[in-house]
């Protein structure tokens, strides 16, 4: 049974439709990334998972319950965009609130501090915390008391590339726990290699939600090639290869990603003359973009 | 009831640290120990005792200042967690609305009872000074205290209820300073206003007592003030205190602490965060 099911949701504020009919399951120990430009319905979709806005049409479902109810958020981890507490509490009183709050122990809430790398600040004021520490406390809060179902909403904005990291190891560590964790992005790279499946919202509408190889596939996008030689030889691997020159050394080439195989067997053949080649298929963005256009044409 | 204590505690530390219980500490200690010294000087005309000189001065300023410290303790309550962005985290946890506000409304009343406890025990540590502990009159003293409590206690919930429907905190302190300045200083301008049109009819025998004592600012100054020897202190509106009586300021001031929470849970389960 899927710790969260969304089916046919429809959101209207007056006549405005902001979620049109989205369907999105997320299993136990599932990671799944909702993306979506800036009004794209994902906080919309949220609070009505958490129930902090009432839903027009469709059903949700948490964990057996209707959203909003004790059982649903006594077994529901939420980080909010943008996260913020009260300035003049420390960290560990803050948590221990929350610990309180879920009926953990208060000791659950210092392992934490610990775990997220608070524990040096913890009795210090949220005030005097950089973003990334108010982050780690919103994550501590979420982690407390091992969810079933971990919402996060862009949860890595405003943090630098090492927290990120130290991020995605936590919320790894409780999806193998068990817990189903849907996030938000904007920050699309980085949800590559963190992710199970990856659902892109575009205007109020689901366009895809698969993994991120079957979304490359469904897309074909074309693969990008480039191959570096040298001042004197890039001249004749262009006329063999064609393609487009960018610098004096190298050149792009695109295929279909069925060609692959086929334009590096070409490159190779060419012997030690090729000094480099670098192969990268589709990106996130790239692929974030073909959903988010697809369904703009089809309008 | 452990959120509830656990959003009280956190709520306490809050107004520890924003030194809004130093603020209104030192509010009350400061006027409740001046009136008290300046009070107790012209006493033997009258033939009222000190300490009931007393409490009828520092009546006279409950009636402005409880209601004013309520009103600043409560007017950020929820705009100002809207507004920093709390709110949405805190309305995720598992605790009803009710809870979130309950625990809220105890810290606030700790504050106050702390307050109001400090100033009147600096009052009576003067009286007891000057003219012995026989001087003491707890009867009339505890009733100031929690007539004082009750009064605080309605415009706390007058507060939550104006920073849930309101939201943002510039706003919210704007209407509550109004409100403020309607509840006790414009309400009886406007029924003296009405009682000296009236010269006399019927509004002055069949509304005015009613209207008054509906006001728990007033019903508050009443009850604090019912003997005849301080009733000719008290202006002229304690002539009413015989229409309406003891039973009707009091139920008065029990009704409207509980009215205004109600006011304030309806408002609060209205926010969308």
């Amino acid at each position: 049974m899927p710790a969260l099911k969304i089916e046919h949701v429809i959101k209207r504020h007056g006549t405005l439709e902001t979620v049109s009919d989205v369907s999105l399951n997320v299993e136990p120990g599932e990671r799944v990334a909702l993306l979506g430009h800036n009004g794209a319905g994902k906080t919309t979709i949220i609070k009505m998972v958490l129930g902090l806005m009432p839903i027009t049409a469709g059903s949700i479902d948490v964990l057996g319950h209707a959203p909003g109810t004790a059982a649903a958020r006594k077994q529901t981890g939420y980080l909010p965009e943008s996260v913020a507490f009260h300035g003049a509490l420390t960290g560990r009183e803050q948590l221990h609130h929350f610990a309180r709050l879920k009926s953990t122990s208060l000791k659950a809430a210092d392992d934490l501090l610990e775990r997220v790398g608070l524990a040096h600040a913890a009795d210090r004021r949220i005030r005097t915390y950089s973003k990334g520490m108010r982050q780690r406390i919103g994550l501590a809060q979420v982690v407390l008391g091992q969810p079933k179902l971990a919402i996060l909403d862009e949860p890595t904005s405003g943090l630098d590339p090492v927290s990120r990291h130290e991020f995605y190891d936590i919320v790894e560590e409780l999806a193998n726990n068990g817990s189903a964790v849907m996030l938000s992005s904007h920050a699309l790279t980085e949800l590559e290699l963190r992710t199970d499946r990856i659902a892109i919202l575009s205007k109020g509408q689901l366009v895809a939600n698969d993994s991120l190889q079957k979304l490359r596939d469904l897309a074909s996008l074309p693969i990008k090639f480039k191959v570096t030689a040298s001042n004197d030889t890039i001249e004749g691997v262009n006329q063999q290869l064609g393609g487009k020159r960018v610098n004096c050394q190298s050149l792009e080439l695109m295929c279909a990603p069925d060609q692959k195989i086929g334009v590096l067997s070409a490159i190779t053949a060419l012997g030690p003359v090729v000094k480099d080649v670098d192969v990268t298929p589709a990106s996130l963005e790239e692929l974030y973009r073909h959903f988010s256009n697809v369904e703009e044409q089809t309008k | 009831m452990t959120s509830i204590l656990s959003i009280a505690r956190l709520e306490l530390l809050i107004a520890r640290r924003n030194l809004w219980v130093a603020t209104a500490i030192l509010l009350m200690a400061l006027f409740n120990v001046v009136l008290t010294i300046a009070g107790n000087a012209p006493t033997g005309d009258l033939g009222a005792s000190p300490m009931i000189i007393a409490i009828t001065s520092i009546t006279t300023l409950s009636v402005y200042l409880v209601p004013l410290i309520g009103l600043l303790l409560s007017f950020d309550a929820i705009a100002g967690e809207a507004e920093r962005g709390t709110l949405t985290l805190g309305l995720s946890y598992p605790l009803s609305r009710a809870e979130i506000l309950l625990g809220k409304f105890i810290a606030h009343m700790v504050v106050l009872g702390a307050a109001i406890a400090i100033g009147l025990g600096l009052t009576t540590a003067i009286i007891a000074s000057r003219h012995g502990v026989g001087a003491i009159e707890w009867g009339p003293l505890s009733a100031l205290y929690f007539t004082s409590l009750a009064l605080g206690a309605t415009f706390l919930g007058l507060g939550y209820t104006i920073s849930s429907l309101v939201k943002q905190t510039g706003a919210a302190s704007g209407v509550a300073i109004g409100l403020w300045l309607i509840a006790v200083v414009l309400y009886d301008l406007g029924l003296l206003g009405a009682l000296v049109a009236d010269a006399g009819g019927t509004f002055s025998k069949t509304i005015f007592p009613y209207a008054l004592v509906a006001n728990p600012a007033d019903a508050f100054r009443l009850l604090n003030m019912p003997d005849q020897s301080v009733n000719m202190l008290a202006s002229g509106l304690g002539a009413a205190s015989s229409v309406t009586g003891f039973y009707g300021q009091l139920t008065s001031l029990l009704l409207w602490p509980v009215v205004a929470l109600l006011f304030a849970l309806l408002a609060f389960r209205k926010v969308e965060p």
